[in-house]
């Protein structure tokens, strides 16, 4: 019986954690961001010579806060990448995976554009607007509950559903552009009506202002509603939900009318408040990004703030440094690429635990052999 | 016309069926890999990258066919292997989230391609792709059978082999009933004794290396040479086409061709910028369609693997 060949217990083995203190997980949040800026830093002196490791950090904060224009940059940037990033958060919450928020954005803006290309001129300029705020969220809301009823009604796939939306909005307004611009070049010039006033003399102030209410917004419905409720009681558990009476299909839906409002929200915001104009890559990427941004603060809305401003500043500043250092604009893809990679690794540690094997005295092993 | 047509539709669909091939073996362990348009950037980037070393290590006089053609298929499977393993070390070591990971992945190799193909050197990189679209010998007005079957680059074929060892792979051996398994339900599979890290890891590597061979026909034998950064939509196409094909690799050489043909079509046939946009669109109506027809009539044979996007941990319950 005692010479029974066990095998020997693992060096390490993982157990998840029932709850971390949240002091103790943003510690390891902040050094992972804190190592993601340290490789980074690494990354621009091995592709740029010694020198650039300590240009890394001065350029980093050069690019974001060195000018007035910089600056404001940085908060108009964070608001949109806000803004989207609220609008994907309920529906991750309920663990819907609309990866589709490029695709709803680019049709909030389509929805703009033609509200502009049709009332532009005719009717005074606020109360266009308004019809554009409406038109933007008619818009996206279609786009964002076409996958969200086949996925209630038929289980269909929703992160592929989505993905195709995406794709099928980015033509569609490359097409309606065709159509308005008789010439073919494709470039929808800037549009006369329909702008946002500057506040102060400054561009993009309404814009943050937007945002920076909706945050509030968003924070309370899913802190205080039953809404906001009832759509992580989905998220935890759908057969939980459906136990407690919740209408699991009901709040799928209207979870997705609710992304689709902020993501024409957020389309409004991109043509009527930012760049005017409109090209089946204005949203450039930011549908994705949001996600993460979304994932990285928990969805919630605080966190995402923090997060997307995160996000802008490295992105920002990766991009100055790529032009002190004269090494390209795709350096700061690669430098947020592993910012991302570090972030999203990093969650490992606080969702799960490595226990290592306790090490055995010498006397037992030896005791052991003898067994053996 | 329609010939020419064809032909290029045929050497075209190679990029999506590198691309859907990949992605199909890394869905069927369970893995919804978003990164595979990362990949196959990493893919055409680790090509580029071999072909410069390899230019700069022989000079523009020695290039010669087996160095041309290996070093850079070395360097493009080695640097997309290392995008699926940046994968896979995030979702099935560390269990983090398989949409997230992905796009971050996609932003990564996106920003890897433009870098890393910006710096390179590119000269020698035509005579290196004249290695790879060196055909068979069917002389200068080939017929019809020549020109459709026997006058593409060696990467056309190794594509269609892939595809159909996939096939017999996932269909008829052990291995790919185990990987299929794995995909529909690592619990069960664990508990039969597969190891499930193991078959997740090694099918999201071969997966990424088949996917980056796409990558890197894009530049070297498409384009003959020039560098581009666009491949990403290339690889967002492929994912469509995994659903399109319902996870089958061997159907998915025919749709590949049909995708590149609607992605051709408007070169060859005289339509209005706006009509082109919408043939442009037609291969994501379609993917919807059966998307939605695969979910509606839900046969088990067409379904997604059960457990794709989730990532797997043996005490959760």
């Amino acid at each position: 019986m005692t010479n029974v060949k066990t095998d020997r217990e693992p060096l390490f083995r993982i157990i998840k954690r029932d709850n971390i203190p949240r002091g103790k997980a943003w510690v390891i949040r902040i050094a992972a961001v804190v190592i993601a800026i340290l490789v980074g830093a690494l990354v621009s002196a091995i592709l740029a010579g010694g020198s650039a490791f300590g240009a890394f950090f001065s350029g980093l904060f050069d690019g974001v806060f060195g000018t007035p224009r910089r600056i404001l940059n940085l908060f108009q940037n964070t608001a949109i990448l806000l803004c989207i990033a609220l609008a994907v958060a309920p529906a991750f919450k309920m663990r819907f995976w609309n990866i589709g928020a490029e695709g709803q954005v680019l049709m909030g803006g389509l929805g703009c554009v033609v509200c502009v290309k049709y009332l532009g001129g005719k009717i005074d300029d606020n109360a266009l607007i308004f019809v554009m705020f409406i038109m933007s969220v008619a818009f996206s809301v279609v786009w964002s509950v076409i996958p969200a009823i086949f996925k209630a009604k038929w289980r269909t796939n929703e992160t592929l559903f989505t993905l195709m939306m995406n794709y099928v909005a980015m033509q569609l307004v490359a097409l309606s552009i065709f159509a308005w611009v008789p010439s073919g070049s494709g470039v929808l010039g800037t549009l006369e009506h329909g702008n946002f006033p500057n506040v102060g003399g400054y561009p993009y102030i309404i814009n943050i202002i937007i945002v920076a209410v909706m945050t509030v917004l968003m924070f309370l419905y899913f802190r205080f509603s039953k809404h906001g409720y009832e759509l992580s009681v989905v998220g935890e558990s759908e057969n939980t939900a459906k136990y407690v009476g919740i209408n699991v299909k009901k709040v799928i839906i209207r979870t997705m009318v609710l992304s689709g409002v902020l993501c024409g929200l957020a389309g409004l915001l991109l043509v009527g408040g930012t760049s005017f104009t409109l090209a089946s890559d204005t949203v450039d990427g930011r549908g994705f990004t949001a996600i993460l941004v979304a994932w990285l603060g928990k969805f919630s809305p605080p966190a995402m703030a923090f997060t997307s401003l995160l996000y802008v500043f490295i992105d920002q500043g990766a991009k100055n440094v790529a032009t002190g250092v004269g090494i390209g604009d795709a350096f700061s893809e690669i430098i947020t690429g592993i910012f991302f990679f570090l972030v999203i690794g990093c969650e490992f540690f606080i969702n799960y635990k490595i226990k290592f094997r306790p090490r055995k005295k010498k006397e037992e092993n030896s005791v052991e052999e003898v067994a053996a | 016309m329609f010939l020419a047509f064809l032909q290029s539709s045929i050497r075209f669909s190679t990029i999506f069926l590198f691309g859907s091939v990949g992605e199909t073996l890394t869905e069927k362990s369970g893995n919804l890999n978003l990164g595979i348009p990362g990949i196959m950037c990493m893919g055409a980037a680790g090509g580029i990258i071999g072909a410069s070393t390899y230019v700069e290590a022989v000079g523009t006089s020695g290039i010669e066919a087996w160095g041309a053609t290996l070093l850079p298929i070395l360097f493009c499977l080695l640097f997309s292997g290392l995008g699926g393993l940046i994968y896979c070390v995030l979702t099935a070591t560390l269990r983090c989230n398989q949409n997230v990971s992905g796009l971050a992945l996609t932003t990564f190799g996106i920003g890897f391609l433009s870098f890393f193909g910006g710096r390179a050197k590119t000269t020698g990189f035509s005579t290196i792709s004249n290695f790879f679209t060196l055909s068979f010998p069917i002389g200068d007005s080939p017929n019809w059978f020549e020109t459709l079957f026997l006058s593409y680059g060696c990467l056309v074929y190794i594509a269609i082999i892939i595809a159909i060892i996939a096939a017999i792979v996932l269909k008829k051996t052990r291995i790919g009933l185990n990987l299929r398994a794995v995909g529909e339900n690592p619990a069960t599979a664990d508990a039969a004794g597969i190891s499930v890290t193991n078959y997740k890891y090694a099918a999201t590597l071969i997966g990424s290396m088949i996917a980056g061979l796409g990558g890197l026909f894009y530049i070297m034998d498409y384009l003959g040479g020039s560098v581009e950064y666009s491949i990403d939509k290339f690889g967002w196409m492929a994912v469509a086409l995994v659903i399109f094909t319902v996870w089958r690799p061997n159907w998915a050489i025919l749709g590949s061709i049909l995708f590149s043909m609607l992605y051709l079509l408007p070169n060859y046939v005289s339509v209005s910028f706006a009509e082109r946009e919408v043939i442009k669109m037609i291969p994501y109506l379609v993917t919807i369609v059966v998307l939605v027809i695969t979910s509606i009539v839900s046969k088990r044979e067409s379904q997604p693997p059960a457990s794709l996007g989730l990532s797997y941990f043996r005490e959760e319950r």
